[in-house]
């Protein structure tokens, strides 16, 4: 495991949809992307006296179809659950990005890793609404890498009892 | 012509107030307070594990429930649909109101009040309706003069991995099985395993599918007491889902799933409806009785 500190975005199904329709319309994004970093995730809301509610990742495999793009604009790093298409691992591996993989379901421990949280764009998608977060220590797994690992499949064949 | 009928059976009142209060309550306590019967399953699946990595996450899992429980938090971020089972006693009668608005008033106060994320939007325009209703209420009427209220906090990404098939009766046992192992093998890491496994056999496609969800109301583990062919299914399709490597977050390990819950009626004989309802380990129900 890793633990990952700076600045990320969230962004899940509706921002990617927004941000694929600007690019389409050769529309500025909100954010710049270059060497960004997105969080697939949308928090719960935050309470009073907190910096942020609950926070985990969302099934990244839906926005596999977005991500070739969104690398082309300057995307690098991606976070969020389970195995991604061959396209985005192609794409990590030619723009030399990483996506690492989060632990669902294990939001309230992740909220303690945010420090700082902004809405930046997008309000009116409530909870999809991209925000930036400065994370500290946020455990992860290097699930896909430049050199074209894929650590979800090899770790599941590692462990598979063949019958 | 209806005739109005007087009987001596005496009807129990319940206001509708009482209701949305007890709604309210499932459903902020669901999402924060882990069940025991799901901390203790998890807590057997750490032992039995295997993978290091896999342990790391469990102990993580078991980690957050405890930071949720002790500071009121969601255990996940996604609270999910609020899906309701009622159960009226016939000899019940509501007042104050309509029930069904009642129970979307509990889910609004709740997922307001309680800082619970609103999951719910319109299927084609994707405009979230900010209040997470409507719920899903599965009504039905019993015996008795007591209403009960199970409140099922569903995740959309153990939702997503689900799915239902109408196989013909020649597939037989063997069918089914091969059925359940391949949807929790695509599903993968994107259940958020170590999952629980609801199935429904058997009746109509939409019954297969309301059986599937309500064998997730079990207690984790609990084997099917009804009927013996069942529980041996269990076991065995259990064996073979941790022998897939999928692991703990899919991240590789012995444990896939903690448990299998099946449940079965009879069906059509030209059918055989198989529903597979997955559950991410954040299993959320809550009951009360009225």
């Amino acid at each position: 495991m890793v633990l990952l500190s700076g600045d990320l975005y969230t962004a899940r199904d509706a921002a990617h949809r927004r941000m694929l329709d600007a690019v389409q319309k050769g529309l500025p994004l909100p954010v710049d992307l270059k060497t960004a970093a997105i969080f697939y995730a949308a928090p719960s809301p935050t309470p009073p006296g907190r910096v942020i509610g609950s926070i985990g990742p969302t099934t990244s495999c839906r926005m596999d179809a977005f991500t070739p793009l969104l690398m082309e604009q300057g995307l690098r790093v991606m976070i969020g659950k389970g195995s991604r298409s061959r396209e985005v691992a192609a794409a990590v591996k030619k723009y030399g990005g990483v996506y690492f993989g989060a632990i669902g379901g294990i939001a309230a421990l992740t909220a303690k890793c945010v420090k700082k949280m902004e809405l930046v764009a997008y309000e009116d998608l409530g909870p999809e609404a991209i925000r930036i977060l400065t994370v500290s220590d946020l455990p992860l797994v290097v699930a896909n890498d430049s050199r074209g690992n894929d650590l979800y499949k090899t770790e599941q064949n590692k462990w598979r009892i063949f019958p | 012509m209806d005739t109005e009928i007087t009987t001596k059976t005496k009807l129990r009142r319940i206001n509708t107030r009482r209701v949305a209060a007890a709604v309210k309550k499932l459903f902020i306590e669901a999402n924060t307070i882990l069940g025991a019967d799901v901390v203790s399953a998890l807590r057997k699946g750490l032992k039995r594990e295997e993978s290091p990595v896999g342990r790391q996450v469990l102990e993580k899992i078991l980690e957050n429930a405890g930071i949720a429980g002790r500071e009121a938090m969601p255990i996940c971020q996604d609270t999910g649909l609020a899906v309701l089972f009622v159960e009226m006693g016939q000899d019940v009668r509501i007042a104050g109101g309509n029930l069904r608005e009642a129970i979307e008033e509990g889910v609004r106060k709740a997922y307001q009040d309680g800082y619970l994320r609103k999951s719910v939007c319109d299927p084609l325009t994707r405009a979230n309706t900010k209040d997470n209703t409507p719920a899903i209420i599965h009504m039905d009427v019993v015996p008795g003069n007591q209403l009960k209220i199970t409140a099922m906090p569903k995740g959309g990404g153990s939702e997503n991995m689900s799915a239902a098939k109408m196989l013909t009766p020649s597939a037989g046992v063997e069918g089914i099985k091969k059925f359940i192992l391949e949807i929790v093998e695509k599903a993968g890491a994107n259940p958020c395993p170590p999952i629980i496994v609801g199935v429904g056999i058997g009746g109509s496609l939409e019954q297969a599918c309301i059986l599937a969800k309500k064998a997730l109301l079990r207690p984790v583990g609990k084997k099917n007491k009804k009927d013996k062919r069942l529980a041996g299914m269990e076991g065995e399709l259990l064996k073979k889902i941790n022998a897939t490597g999928i692991g703990p977050a899919g991240l590789g390990g012995r444990v896939t799933a903690l448990a299998v819950h099946a449940e079965m009626l009879p069906c059509h004989i030209a059918s055989l409806p198989v529903a597979v309802n997955i559950q991410c380990h954040v299993a959320r129900h809550k009951e009360t009785t009225l």
